[in-house]
């Protein structure tokens, strides 16, 4: 409980919270507030902000992109957060694996690591997607796939830590199996850091989505910022406000969990560095 | 321990890294191998891609050339022995062999990640020490505030942001491209006409990598700042200036460059997507083409070929790395 009063008085990290509250309260109410389908016509192409009832304007076909910047909050804040959940499985389970039990296996781990982290994530994204057909699952599964490295390293170094304290020792000791040490011991007493920077890898996995959206491998059939992005490009000198608008909630959602996350990290655990690699 | 000269330690730690380069070549290829076997459909009409799935005669010669009737192992040996000779398969798209495709694409690719890249260490850092400098004052939080907002804003919007205020607002920069077609240039002016139309590619790349190498540099300088032998060196009656020069810049740099020879992935993948706000005509324009008719080998080819850029950025890194290094100098390393 400390820790949440002391969060409380950290001023971006709390900045970041509430941006981060609002955007999801935009996620959650998009169907009421707008009942229409992002996908619908509902004016004239091109209809410039504020006329017509459009709040931030109309797209070529004369889609709302109001509606569509509070549905693409749902597709950014799913995908975002469950490719970060991917993201850290992988990285914790292989983090562990090659901290705990050090030697060859580490050294093997930590190669295919480092490996994962030269090669250019994005390219390797865009590939998986091609390969196995954009959907809300594939994309997912990639961007986890391309993001657990720091996580794997975090982890490892943790693990290094930790495993020869006392506590370790008393559970071997009386005899308690491998996988009941890893879970009930080492890992609690590891996870603030992880949590740190699970949460700063939602915000790297939001822009990732995004970017994979603007090239075209988003899901076809959900409405997202990137997408949005990608189809104003062609018309910006018409209709600035098809790009400005999405890309606006991109940043915005972006920023926010990043201080929220550099808040948690600067409250949980002050000797871990900020600097993310 | 062997006590070797400079020279002679970065001409080894080369060797090595030229042999990991050929290690993680074939790696890749592997991987390439084994995902064309993991697509749906089988790897003949992946291969054909979309259009040249629908003939028959097509898939036929492509399994007798690929051998996909032997063994995954002979496959892949002979896969891999093509890889070795730059034979990156055939494009049935574009009626062309990938790697000529790709590598002709590749000059414009580097030139774009090799200028944002220089740039964003040397204006990050020089930013970032100024912000370290100058801790606490208005300019720092300043940088610190924008380098924030960089950080989190996707380089594709940032790209269509700068066409938006410099092309179409205000007309000073061309839109797209990489030069002005259908006119008669000298050599000078060419490099001057690809220039400008360099500038925002390379703005919208390099500014979030500036970010992050502020940063870093500006935490680096304020932790150097307070260590022993900068005291020292005040002790022995330096001043300001060289006491920065002299001491603290090559200290400071160190943890940058480890991170920006890390990062050299994120900025070629980067490139990728800003190729495609500015049609530049490189492998990320080529890889949006490829996306949208699913041209598979020419995707499979840009991702090994990118990846080699990306290891042998780093191979470059480490070596600036060991150049700046204050303890590869005194041989103590």
């Amino acid at each position: 409980m400390d820790a949440v009063r002391s969060f409380l008085r950290h001023p971006s990290g709390m900045v970041g919270l509430v941006v981060l509250l609002i955007v999801v309260i935009v996620a959650i109410v998009a169907p009421v507030a707008f009942p229409v389908s992002p996908w619908e016509m509902v004016s004239a192409p091109f209809t410039p902000p504020g006329e017509d009832g459009l709040l931030l304007g109309g797209d070529t076909l004369g889609r709302d992109v109001a509606a569509g910047v509070a549905y693409g909050a749902r597709v950014s804040l799913v995908i975002g957060i469950a490719s970060a959940m991917a993201a850290m499985v992988i990285g914790v389970t292989i983090g562990a694996i090659s901290g705990y039990f050090g030697g060859k296996v580490d050294l093997v781990l930590m190669r295919m690591t480092e490996l994962f982290q030269t090669i250019p994530a994005f390219v390797l994204a865009i590939l998986l997607v091609a390969t196995f057909n954009p959907s809300l699952l594939t994309i997912i599964l990639t961007i986890g796939a391309v993001s657990w490295p720091p996580l794997a390293r975090l982890t490892r170094a943790e693990f290094l830590r930790l495993r020869n304290r006392e506590f370790v020792e008393a559970a071997l000791c009386q005899g308690e199996g491998t996988l009941r040490i890893v879970l009930g011991h080492i890992l609690p007493n590891a996870i603030s850091p992880i949590l740190v920077v699970t949460s700063l890898t939602v915000a790297t996995a939001i822009l990732l989505e995004s970017a994979l959206s603007f090239m075209g491998l988003g899901d076809p059939n959900l409405m997202s910022w990137g997408f949005m992005i990608g189809a104003g490009r062609t018309v910006i000198r018409n209709a600035w406000w098809m790009s400005v608008f999405p890309g606006l909630a991109i940043l915005i959602t972006v920023l926010a969990i990043n201080l929220f996350g550099e808040g948690l990290s600067d409250v949980l655990n002050p000797r871990v560095s900020r600097r993310r690699s | 321990m062997i006590r070797l000269g400079n020279a002679a330690t970065i001409g080894l730690m080369a060797l090595s890294r030229i042999a990991q380069l050929i290690a993680v070549i074939l790696l890749i290829a592997t991987f390439n191998f084994v995902l064309v076997r993991a697509a749906p459909g089988d790897p003949a009409q992946v291969m054909a891609g979309q259009s040249g799935a629908s003939d028959p005669k097509l898939l036929e010669d492509l399994r007798k050339e690929y051998g996909l009737d032997k063994p995954y192992v002979v496959q892949l040996a002979s896969y891999l022995g093509r890889v070795v000779k730059l034979d990156l398969g055939y494009s049935y798209r574009q009626r062309r062999p990938v790697a000529d495709l790709v590598l002709e694409r590749l000059p414009a690719t580097l030139l774009l990640t090799v200028t944002a890249f220089c740039l964003a260490l040397l204006i990050g850092t020089t930013l970032g020490a100024l912000a370290g400098l100058a801790a606490g004052t208005v300019l720092d939080t300043v940088f610190t505030v924008l380098s924030l907002v960089l950080y989190a804003t996707p380089v594709f919007w940032l790209g269509l942001m700068l066409v938006l205020v410099f092309s179409v607002t205000l007309g000073w920069l061309p839109p797209f491209g990489y030069e002005t077609i259908n006119v008669k240039l000298s050599p000078i002016e060419r490099a001057l006409d690809v220039a400008k139309h360099l500038i925002m590619p390379v703005t919208s790349l390099a500014a979030i990598y500036l970010a992050i190498y502020a940063r870093l540099m500006r935490s680096s300088i304020i932790e150097v700042a307070q260590q022993d032998f900068i005291k020292t060196a005040r002790a022995k009656g330096l001043t300001g200036p060289s006491i920065v020069f002299g001491h603290m810049l090559r200290n400071a740099l160190v943890p940058v460059v480890t991170v920006a020879g890390m990062q050299a992935g994120a900025l070629v993948g980067g490139a990728v997507v800003i190729e495609t706000v500015f049609a530049w005509p490189g492998l990320g324009r080529l890889t949006f083409d490829a996306l949208l008719q699913r041209d598979y080998p020419v995707l499979l080819g840009i991702f090994l070929i990118l990846s080699i850029v990306v290891i042998v950025l780093n191979l470059l890194t480490d070596l600036i790395y060991k150049l700046i290094d204050p303890r590869m100098t005194t041989g103590a390393a």
